[in-house]
């Protein structure tokens, strides 16, 4: 069969040869405005209608899709020349007399306006290099991506591996990689995630049938729904008997190779789908709900920013940096570092004894289950994103309402960098060194500013935010005096934290604007990267934990 | 106490005693330490801290040192060091970041002594002065090294490692002022104590933390150091540069080294994670340990010394909760178990052997047999007359052996190795098909393997073995050749047979001794022999009729072959025509044991097919349930062992993948994992890639499943330009065209897709089948000669699918591997359109992907 008609190919558009793109994107765009005129002459009969604005829907042919595309790649592409080009093609289009789409929503955030967000077209060389390389692999720049990009350093890191684990070397076939990535996504009904993966897992050439529901996929995947709902939500739950499970039924077993793919790709998601939810990432322009066909004078804002509680006009708002702060939070940043500055001092004077120290951690523990967050608002999914994994009650709050107990895990019996590493590298070479240093970025990532202050040693701070997070799962540093979190980390932070942690379907604005006013919108990612490497380890830690028992 | 004085008196006159010992802790260690008399050691963990004697054969609890009611963080030890001047003073490190020394000669119950809360994490590390009493030196998480004088409340010294976590604190034996420092980022400090502004020098030393290190007991400027990079590393310190001087590579991330007293190349190791295995490496022999201590269930934790200067016992604590004493005499060594002589045969028939030296030229007997006329080839190796290894023998000689040709012609593996039939057919009929191929070849014992095969497992049950017992018994009688065979004997048969086989069929080991000529002559005889097996055959049936030119001896014998025809028929799938008449199921009946059909009427008379399923489920009823075909299993075993045994691993392998579950219990992992292997390892060498894909991906073992799962990355060349296709999309970059167009029809190829690695060109498999039939050029036009007789050859060259020559494709993509027909992909995953988003080029060039 010879290359269909009107057929648009996108992959020219990645190279990083600027002649290539262009070339690429002369060829999208006959082939885009051939299949525009196949429409475009019914269009033409009532031209006085045209001319109002009610112009012919583009839904038949996929071209809608199509024309989404231009639409992101006008916006997202690190290469100008293509945003220009696109452009162009677009309102060529809209000369035929074909209703084009427009972006909904506000940026690649919805907690973040846009004006704080670093512009596509703004970046800075080292950004630029950024965007380009995963434009590049991806074919796009999502959402994550451009957020994530306040902390370049990190970003790297990020790309390399979530590159090296979709699409190098691994045990796993690339269409269940997506498909894992989709079942950790949806375990916290991340419609995002979910979206951008079904459009991967097909392009990889997934079976559609898979995505109708778990129960549709082969064993060998249904297999692992077990595992990802404890790592998701109750990982200290996983035994060697489930692992054992998984590697020893007779048919449709897993090899330990794969299994270690499938963990580190499931914590990969289960993380950032709270990082997608805790920094409130909109819906890729091309995606379902990232841009809208009609006009713009019907509705100006989406479905979710309604739920969410956020209005079109964001001017309502207080900006978070605060343009007319409240006296109160002048002085959060200033409190929040005289208490850094007393517990430095402090802390050889006040000897707790021992059992105060267990006391407190114990304490903590329990306390993070009941901090919830007071809103029980429901976000709209988008996509019908619960058919991907079967028990939607089996969730974080389960066992808070419960209370059911958490076992102490020893941080000191089992760490990442000593046995944690040493497994993954042995099963699944070079991943181990590319999470390490992802969690080292994560963890010692400061420029030493805390708001408009300098030169602050912060290095308390994220401590206690990343031991916050280990406790609420029960990981446990014996040389850390969990008094230190009461100090440091306030009630709305913590709603904030566990909420994004464990329930981060049920992120809200709100939520993310009453913690920490006075700080940047940095900052809070920041504090986000934090939360998703955090996460990550510990359910990385109870599931290798596991193995190594299994393997022992 | 007394027993302890004369242990210590013992050591006097240098002679420690004792033997391998263990003694249950009630939890998992982290360290231990001796005392500096060699009569006690200190264990301690989270929930222990122990002090024990050592007896002459037991372990006694001396003292207990976690005291007080409520367990405090102080006494989680991550370290602990005993005093080696003072044998009352010990010092741990707490995981809570505390350092505490205890004093033993402290009349109360707490021995508590002093407690040093100066650092923020976890202290890894203490380690006391090897001259000094009172200075106490700790390495913490924190990144900090503080040294402590014992008789302040404070540190004297703090040491800053620049916030990087430090893992092993080590005063240096001889310089009295130095230190060595280990660090999670890779690198190792030198410090002087005098100094804590900077250290005097710092290297890298491992990629990844370095978990531990060591000072050589005597020689000063040696320092060995282990980290999760799973090497050990002995660094000369006393250049300028630090220059590694020996490295070894272990199998796990090295938690702990110890130099092993007395012996100046020795050093002691264990692992953090996975291996639980002590190791006592001779560091100028990096690649085998010389002693192996393999006592421990869990990781081992702690190794010491039990003496300064004794090196032969060796304490150790692990995480299984238990303390061991390990004697040196009592130590694996796998040295011993390695093989010092070399064999390898090539694809050919060549074959290399290396040995010592002296072996070779002392043994006589093997003079001629190297002096043949197969030219040996002599290698020579002298090492260095100044070395004087203990171990090492001093030169071994190469000597190679070829084969002519045509005595080692290995076509009949390729052929069996393309024909064989593994899956995808009931079990019957593989069997059938896979005995014929073996016929085809001449190798008849491998057929008449198959045939039996098919006889005991695809029945059901149905067979028993008196049925079976009984046409032998009746074929015994007609066949006076065959009186010995009988069910008992079949193993015993086979092996009479098989010696003949090999030697027909595997020229490999003999023709190495023999004249073509004589090899020849040899595979005469065995032909003749084989035409009195032929019955054996025979007798165990071979139901198509059609067949019958292979056995000469119906006409002889036709009773018999009435007798024994019936047999494999009633067990028999509907699949052939199953013939039959009414008179046969009277017969049946009237004969209940052995119900026969003849062979005149099975070719004259066909039955449909609803009938000749009476007949089945008859005799169904009759013999169900006599012997289950778990009968058989030991001498279908021993069969594949037999095979293995001879060297041909083919037949074993096929026979396990074939009846799968019915036969796999019965063999162990180890034995099914190393078959697999050698098959794999030789279907690779002949190049048939596909078909080592394809059995490693039938195989049921974890270990050969796996081999498909590594790198499972296919790289191809856009066809048009030649040059590497980017990783996205199938359209080339440079040319933009459609790479997987067909050269022959011009379109676009969905599914299967095949091209030739010299021109990169291809297209549908049918289509360039048939152009190849009538030409052996390209069809693009390129003027390539994709040379069809070679495709014809073998599978893999030229045309074939991906480019780099050994594609694994993995076992999980549920496609046959990248196709029999040297195809990627299955078609059944790649037939549907994508997304407005790559198209058709997605779909067609897909194929390349069958790897993933």
């Amino acid at each position: 069969m010879e290359e269909r008609e009107g057929e648009v190919r996108w992959d020219g558009l990645c190279s990083r040869d600027a002649a290539t793109r262009a070339a690429a994107l002369d060829t999208i765009g006959q082939a885009v405005l051939r299949r525009s005129e196949t429409i475009a002459p019914v269009a033409a009969v009532p031209p006085a209608r045209a001319a109002d604005g009610l112009l012919v829907p583009a839904a038949r042919d996929g071209l809608s899709e199509v024309l989404a595309r231009l639409l992101m790649l006008s916006k997202r592409c690190p290469f100008p020349d293509v945003r220009e080009k696109s452009e162009a093609i677009l309102s060529g289009v809209q000369e035929l007399g074909i209703r084009i789409p427009r972006p909904l929503g506000h940026g690649p955030s919805r907690f973040i306006p846009e004006k704080e967000t670093i512009q596509v077209g703004n970046e800075d060389t080292m950004m630029h290099t950024l965007f380009a390389d995963s434009f590049a692999a991806l074919g796009r720049l999502d959402n994550v991506t451009l957020v994530m990009v306040f902390h370049p350093q990190y970003l790297e890191s990020f790309l390399k591996t979530q590159h090296y684990l979709l699409q190098m070397d691994g045990p796993l076939p690339l269409h269940y990689r997506h498909y894992i990535g989709i079942m950790a996504a949806a375990r916290h009904q991340c419609s995002y995630l979910v979206n951008l993966h079904v459009n991967d897992f097909l392009h990889v050439g997934g079976d559609p049938k898979w995505l109708n529901g778990l129960e549709n996929a082969p064993q060998k995947l249904q297999n692992l729904g077990e595992l990802n709902k404890m790592l998701a939500h109750r990982p200290w739950l996983i035994t060697k008997e489930h692992i054992e499970q998984l590697l020893k039924t007779e048919e449709n077993s897993w090899s330990l190779a794969e299994l270690i793919h499938a963990v580190v790709l499931l914590t990969h998601y289960h993380s950032l789908a709270s990082f997608t939810f805790g920094c409130g990432i909109s819906p890729e322009i091309d995606c379902e709900g990232g841009h809208t066909f009609r006009p713009p004078s019907v509705s100006n804002y989406c479905i979710c920013d309604i739920t969410n509680g956020y209005h079109g006009v964001d001017e309502i708002h207080a900006s978070p940096t605060g343009s007319i702060p409240s006296t109160e939070s002048v002085c959060e940043v200033e409190a929040l570092m005289e208490k850094m500055k007393q517990l430095q001092e402090c802390r050889d004077e006040e000897e707790a004894s021992q059992e105060e120290m267990a006391t407190r951690f114990e304490r903590e523990k329990r306390e993070s289950m009941f901090v919830c967050s007071s809103e029980d608002e429901e976000s709209a999914a988008t996509r019908d994103v619960s058919r991907h994994f079967e028990d939607t009650s089996y969730g974080y709050k389960d066992f808070s309402r419960h209370g059911m107990h958490v076992p102490t895990f020893r941080a000191q019996d089992y760490s990442w960098e000593d046995h944690g590493y040493s497994l993954v590298n042995r099963l699944y070479p070079d991943v181990g060194q590319l999470l390490d240093e992802k969690f080292h970025i994560a963890y010692n990532l400061t420029y030493n500013t805390m708001a408009t202050h300098k030169d602050v040693d912060t290095s308390m701070l994220r401590r206690a935010i990343w031991n916050y997070i280990h406790c609420m799962f029960g990981i446990r540093y014996d040389d850390y005096d969990y008094g230190e979190i009461n100090q440091l980390l306030d009630r709305s932070f913590k709603v904030y934290i566990k909420t994004v942690v464990c329930t981060p379907e049920k992120t809200t604005k709100r939520m993310y604007d009453s913690f920490w006013r006075q700080f940047e919108h940095s900052e809070k990612v920041h504090v986000n990267l934090l939360l998703v490497e955090a996460r990550m380890q510990a359910e990385l830690l109870y599931a290798l934990r596991a193995i190594t028992r299994y393997m022992t | 106490m007394e027993k302890m004085a004369r242990v210590t008196t013992a050591l006097g006159g240098n002679a420690l005693t004792g033997r391998t010992m263990f003694c249950h802790l009630d939890a998992p260690a982290n360290a231990i330490s001796v005392c500096r008399d060699a009569a006690q050691v200190v264990v301690a963990g989270r929930n222990i801290f122990k002090i024990y004697s050592i007896e002459e054969d037991q372990f006694v609890e001396k003292l207990n040192l976690r005291v007080g009611r409520k367990p405090s963080l102080n006494f989680s030890c991550a370290d602990v060091v005993w005093h080696q001047m003072d044998e009352n003073l010990l010092a741990t490190a707490a995981t809570n970041g505390v350092v505490v020394t205890w004093n033993l000669g402290k009349p109360s119950r707490n021995k508590q002594d002093q407690l040093f809360t100066e650092h923020k994490r976890t202290v890894n590390k203490v380690c006391f002065h090897p001259t000094e009493v009172y200075m106490l030196l700790s390495g913490s998480q924190d990144g900090y090294m503080k040294c402590f004088d014992l008789r302040k409340k404070d540190s004297v010294s703090t040491f800053s490692g620049q916030s990087e976590s430090v893992r092993d604190v080590q005063f240096s034996i001889r310089d009295y002022f130095t230190f060595a420092a280990t660090f999670e980022n890779g690198n190792v400090q030198l410090w002087d104590i005098r100094r804590p502004d900077r250290y005097e020098r710092m290297f890298t030393a491992h990629n990844g933390p370095v978990f531990c290190c060591d000072w050589h007991p005597e020689d000063r400027g040696w320092l060995a150091t282990g980290g999760r990079d799973k090497m050990v590393k002995v660094w000369d310190m006393n250049t300028t540069r630090a220059k590694e001087i020996y490295c070894v590579q272990t199998i796990a991330s090295v938690a702990r080294v110890k130099w092993r007293p007395e012996c100046k190349h020795h050093i002691a190791t264990c692992s953090m994670m996975v291996d639980h295995n002590i190791y006592v490496w001779d560091v100028r022999r990096p690649f085998i340990p010389s002693a192996m201590f393999e006592e421990h269930k869990d990781v081992t934790t702690g190794i010491v010394w039990r003496h300064l200067h004794d090196p032969y016992f060796l304490l150790s604590g692990s995480k299984d909760s238990t303390l061991y004493q390990h004697i040196f005499k009592d130590a694996s060594q796998p040295i011993d178990r390695a093989n010092p002589e070399g064999l390898c045969y090539s694809l050919y028939g060549d074959l290399a052997f290396a040995a010592k030296e002296s072996l070779i030229s002392s043994d006589s007997n093997r003079k001629p047999y190297i002096g043949d006329r197969r030219h040996p080839i002599f290698f020579k190796r002298k090492l260095d007359p100044t070395e004087q290894f203990e171990y090492i023998s001093s030169s071994s000689a190469l000597s190679v052996f070829e084969t002519d040709m045509e005595s080692g012609s290995m076509d009949w593996f390729v052929h069996t190795a393309k024909q064989y039939a593994l899956a995808g057919r009931p079990l019957a009929e593989l069997c059938d098909h896979n005995a014929k191929v073996a016929k085809g070849l001449d190798r008849n014992q491998v057929a008449q393997t198959w045939t039996m095969l098919r006889i005991i497992y695809s029945s059901l049950g149905t067979v028993s073995s008196a049925n079976l017992n009984h046409s032998m018994g009746k074929g015994s009688a007609t066949l006076p050749l065959m009186n010995s065979f009988n069910l008992k004997d079949i193993p015993s048969g086979l092996g009479s047979e098989s010696r003949l086989d090999r030697s027909k069929g595997e020229n490999r080991t003999e023709n190495i001794l023999m004249d073509s000529s004589s090899t020849l002559i040899n595979n005469e005889d065995n032909e003749e022999t084989e035409g009195s097996d032929v019955p054996a055959d025979y007798l165990l049936g071979d139901v198509e009729a059609d067949e019958d030119d292979l056995y000469m001896m119906d006409h002889e014998n036709p009773h018999a072959e009435e007798q024994e025809y019936s047999l494999p028929q009633e067990a028999f799938p509907l699949r052939h025509e199953i013939v039959d008449n009414p008179s046969a199921l009277d017969h049946l009946q009237d004969k209940a044991d052995s119900p026969h059909v003849s062979g005149n009427e099975a070719e004259t008379v066909s039955l449909t097919p609803v009938e000749s399923f009476s007949l089945i489920s008859i005799s169904h009823s009759l013999y169900e349930n006599r012997l289950p075909t778990d009968f058989f299993n030991p001498i279908v075993r021993d069969t594949l062992l037999f095979y293995a045994e001879q060297g041909d691993v083919q037949t074993a392998v096929s026979v396990l993948i074939v009846l799968g579950d019915r036969i796999r219990k019965e063999i162990d992992e180890q034995t099914q994992e190393h078959w697999y292997t050698s098959y794999i390892d030789l279907l690779q060498r002949f190049q048939l890639w596909n078909i080592s894909n394809e059995v490693i991906k039938l195989s049921t073992c974890r270990a050969i499943n796996c081999l498909n799962q590594a790198s499972t990355t296919l790289h191809i060349n856009c066809s048009n330009c030649k040059r590497p296709m980017s990783n996205r999309g199938w359209i080339c970059d440079r040319c933009r065209q459609c790479a997987s167009m067909c050269a022959v029809c011009h379109h676009v190829v969905k599914g299967l897709f095949v091209w030739c690695q010299g021109c990169s060109h291809g297209g549908h498999l049918q289509h360039i089948m048939k152009w190849l039939e009538t030409s052996s050029h390209c069809p693009a036009g390129c003027g390539h000669l994709c040379w069809r007789a070679r495709y014809r050859r073998s599978s893999a060259a030229p045309w074939s699918g991906p480019t780099p020559p050994s594609p694994t494709p993995s076992s999980c993509s549920g496609s046959p591997s990248p196709g029999r027909s040297s195809c990627a992909g299955s078609p059944t995953t790649r037939g549907r359109a994508l997304p407005g988003v790559c198209g058709a080029a997605a779909e067609a060039a897909g194929s390349g992907q069958a790897g993933q």
